[in-house]
């Protein structure tokens, strides 16, 4: 059975080989409603460690997978935000009135209101750094090494294929059973993908 | 390079091949493609020689490139005064530019940001042109007060770092929120034009053939597989940022509009000009796509995905915002009378019959006048008129700069210093050359990077629906709250196929 370790890793979308170095079972489907079923059926067998991968976003797919909502990135966003609001805040502040206070027309060294375009850009602009730092963080980007790109075909899937793969961590996968299900679901292509073992996962 | 080499429809505009009465209205995509086809249609020119055109115009805009930098060096070397700013008039053409610059940088993140979050679909076959557009402008912008600081080995006075005077910048003023405002809209911008990148690069990463180039795509393309797991966090990052930017994108232009609105002179100081130049920098911004985009879909043969709906629409909102601009001119008139403040309504006399009289009738022929030709349907869809027009308003939207920040100055509230500001040949040649390298980088751009969102292009298709092939639809019926898609004509389709080559399906 996989660990926690890998489960959590696995919901990144990365998976380790087993011991014969197989990562797993690629399977071309003929257009984006297949893949749909095939990972709603793959998913109700009874497998985990499995992705797809098309040159888009397929509506459904989430609930098809048993992904649901992606929160996580949320999170990220918001932390960002309150990050650079309490920066703006704080530089503004402590620059002004503390560090080097100078009275300008007797205006107060430091007030609200002017402050706030500052903190406002700063808010936006942390809170962006979170989302994209949140969204690669999450989905385990950079990865330069991905067993899968030793696939030719698998070029296609950022042109107009579309892949789900088994991954061989799964405690369910099995050669032989998993390409007879994927057979059985309408896969146009079945390949064995092998992690040649140059590189790490 | 040896792609397969399939047939496209040669002007997809037109009705597909078979003949059918009306071409399909709701359709974004023209011409019955695969999504292959949009994949060669799009890449094939970042991978193969650019067309001829493309090395004389980037021989034109390389030379106002130099000479912009040439330019730039006499007027550190020389000082600020070789421009035509003197007193009274101290803020002269960088100003004017930099305003105009920056105007016109706030297309591409709407069109990203806030036509994403209303869901209009139409925006992905102009987002990232118009996303890159923007970031050049922007950078055009910012050099104008880069150089205009008269010392730029002083430039980073204006940011936070602890230095030996034990300074700090002065938080209070408009200026300093300026940078801080146009820095982090550049730096959201790029962000979110390399997000929506990612895919895109790692489909060129897929066709490449050389060595190197695959490797330097794998790098930036960050070893995207298009994986769900990926895409669900990806969109949601997607939407988050368009949410972010939406707002940014407001305040920004608000922000360099209390350049002016926060100061105490006449014809400055007025609570309209927020959301005036916000207006006027959409008006602006959507002209220069126009622009821009006339020209690409017909240089790149881009027809069957920036369709003339796309253009009309875009010619829609420059007649929305021209006359939001137009508007806000005649508010300011009322106000300066209503407000029965003498110097205020003396300012704008001076603006309208004043000696720049000549610059005001421009700005108002040019923003407020030409675009309601967009009235007329016909007009709003030919490519000639929408090219010229969309030319006019930019050389309006210029001359509104202008007027707002030199009739202001030029007569202050002392008439012993008053006086006539004139450009000089500096001023002239420094403007050229921002257009110089405004385009040197959107060539650029066309030349190495995916010119139209591919994954976002495919994704509005009706065949990238995941019902499409049980119900030959989207699987919606009109009036459900969600997009309701036609269904495509399976005998067209076939047709069209037949009509291809057998390269796919060669390997069962």
């Amino acid at each position: 059975m996989p660990t926690l370790i890998q489960n959590l890793k696995a919901r990144l979308g990365i998976f380790e080989s087993d011991a014969d170095q197989v990562y797993g079972l690629l399977a071309e489907f003929p257009d984006p409603g297949a893949l749909l079923h095939a990972a709603e059926a793959v998913r109700e067998d009874g497998y985990r460690h499995f992705d797809t991968h098309s040159p888009f976003p397929i509506h459904g797919m989430d609930e098809a997978m048993g992904l649901g909502n992606a929160v996580g990135v949320g999170f990220f966003t918001f932390g960002g935000g309150v990050t650079g609001f309490a920066a703006a805040y704080l530089l503004q502040w402590w620059t002004a009135a503390v560090d080097y206070p100078i009275n300008i027309s007797g205006k107060p060294f430091f007030a609200v209101e002017p402050s706030v375009p500052i903190m406002f850009e700063l808010t936006v602009l942390f809170a962006a750094f979170g989302a994209v730092a949140g969204m690669l963080a999450l989905n385990g980007l950079p990865r330069p090494y991905n067993p899968l790109f030793y696939s030719d075909r698998f070029r296609g899937a950022s042109d107009d294929r579309f892949f789900l793969h088994v991954a061989a961590s799964d405690g369910q996968f099995d050669v032989e059973d998993t390409a007879a299900l994927l057979q059985r679901l309408g896969a146009r292509h079945i390949e064995l993908v092998k992690d040649d073992g140059s590189a790490d996962v | 390079m040896e792609t397969s080499e399939k047939q496209l429809p040669a002007d997809p505009s037109e009705p597909p091949p078979v003949g059918e009465g009306e071409p399909d209205r709701d359709r974004l995509v023209r011409g019955h493609l695969s999504f292959h086809d949009v994949t060669e249609m799009v890449s094939r020119h970042a991978e193969k020689k650019a067309p001829m055109a493309w090395y004389v115009a980037f021989a034109v805009a390389f030379s106002g490139t130099l000479l912009l930098l040439a330019l730039f060096a006499y007027v550190v070397w020389n000082g600020i005064g070789v421009w035509g700013n003197n007193q009274p008039v101290g803020w002269g053409w960088p100003i004017v530019n930099f305003v105009f610059w920056v105007g016109i940088g706030h297309a591409g993140t709407l069109i990203s940001a806030i036509l994403y979050l209303f869901r209009q679909h139409w925006r992905t076959a102009i987002n990232r042109a118009a996303e890159a557009m923007t970031l050049f402008a922007v950078v055009c912008a910012l050099i104008w007060p880069t150089f205009h600081v008269g010392r730029l080995w002083a430039i980073y006075w204006t940011l936070p770092i602890p230095n030996q005077m034990a300074m700090w910048p002065q938080f209070k003023s408009p200026l300093l929120w300026d940078v801080f405002a146009v820095s982090s809209y550049f730096i959201v911008s790029l962000l979110f034009w390399y997000v929506g990148l990612v895919p895109d690069l790692a489909t060129l990463r897929d066709r490449a053939k050389n060595f190197w180039r695959q490797r330097i795509l794998a790098f930036f393309s960050l070893g995207w597989t298009g994986s769900n797991r990926h895409w669900r966090n990806y969109e949601k990052a997607y939407l988050l940022l368009a949410g972010l930017a939406t707002p940014l994108v407001l305040s920004v232009h608000s922000v360099v509009s209390f350049d002016f609105a926060v100061s105490v002179l006449p014809g400055w100081h007025t609570t309209i000009f927020p959301p005036y130049f916000v207006a006027g920098a959409i008006f602006s911004g959507f002209a220069m796509v126009v622009t821009l985009m006339v020209i690409t879909r017909e240089v790149y043969g881009l027809k069957n995905l920036i369709t003339i709906d796309h253009l009309e629409k875009m010619n829609i909102i420059i007649l929305v915002t021209g006359s939001i601009v137009g508007f806000a001119y005649i508010t300011e008139f009322f106000m300066a009378w209503y407000s029965q403040v003498e110097y205020e309504q003396y300012a704008f006399l001076n603006r309208a019959f004043g000696p720049y009289a000549w610059a005001y009738w421009i700005m108002m022929t040019c923003n407020l006048i030409t675009p309601q030709l967009f009235w007329f349907k016909r007009l709003r869809r030919s490519v000639p008129v929408m090219f010229a027009l969309s030319i006019v308003v930019n050389i309006g939207m210029w001359f509104e700069r202008f007027v707002i920040t030199i009739t202001s100055l030029h007569r202050d509230f002392l008439p012993s210093s008053w006086g006539y500001f004139t450009a000089t040949w500096v001023d002239i040649g420094t403007l050229v050359g921002s257009f110089g390298l405004f385009l040197t980088l959107f060539l650029l751009f066309l030349r190495f990077v995916p010119m139209v969102a591919m994954s976002e292009v495919k994704g509005v298709m009706p065949q990238a629906d995941p019902h499409f092939h049980e119900h030959e639809g989207n699987g919606h019926v009109e009036g459900d709250g969600e997009p309701y898609i036609t269904p495509a004509e399976p005998a067209l389709v076939k047709a069209y196929r037949a009509g291809g080559t057998e390269d796919e399906e060669t390997s069962a």
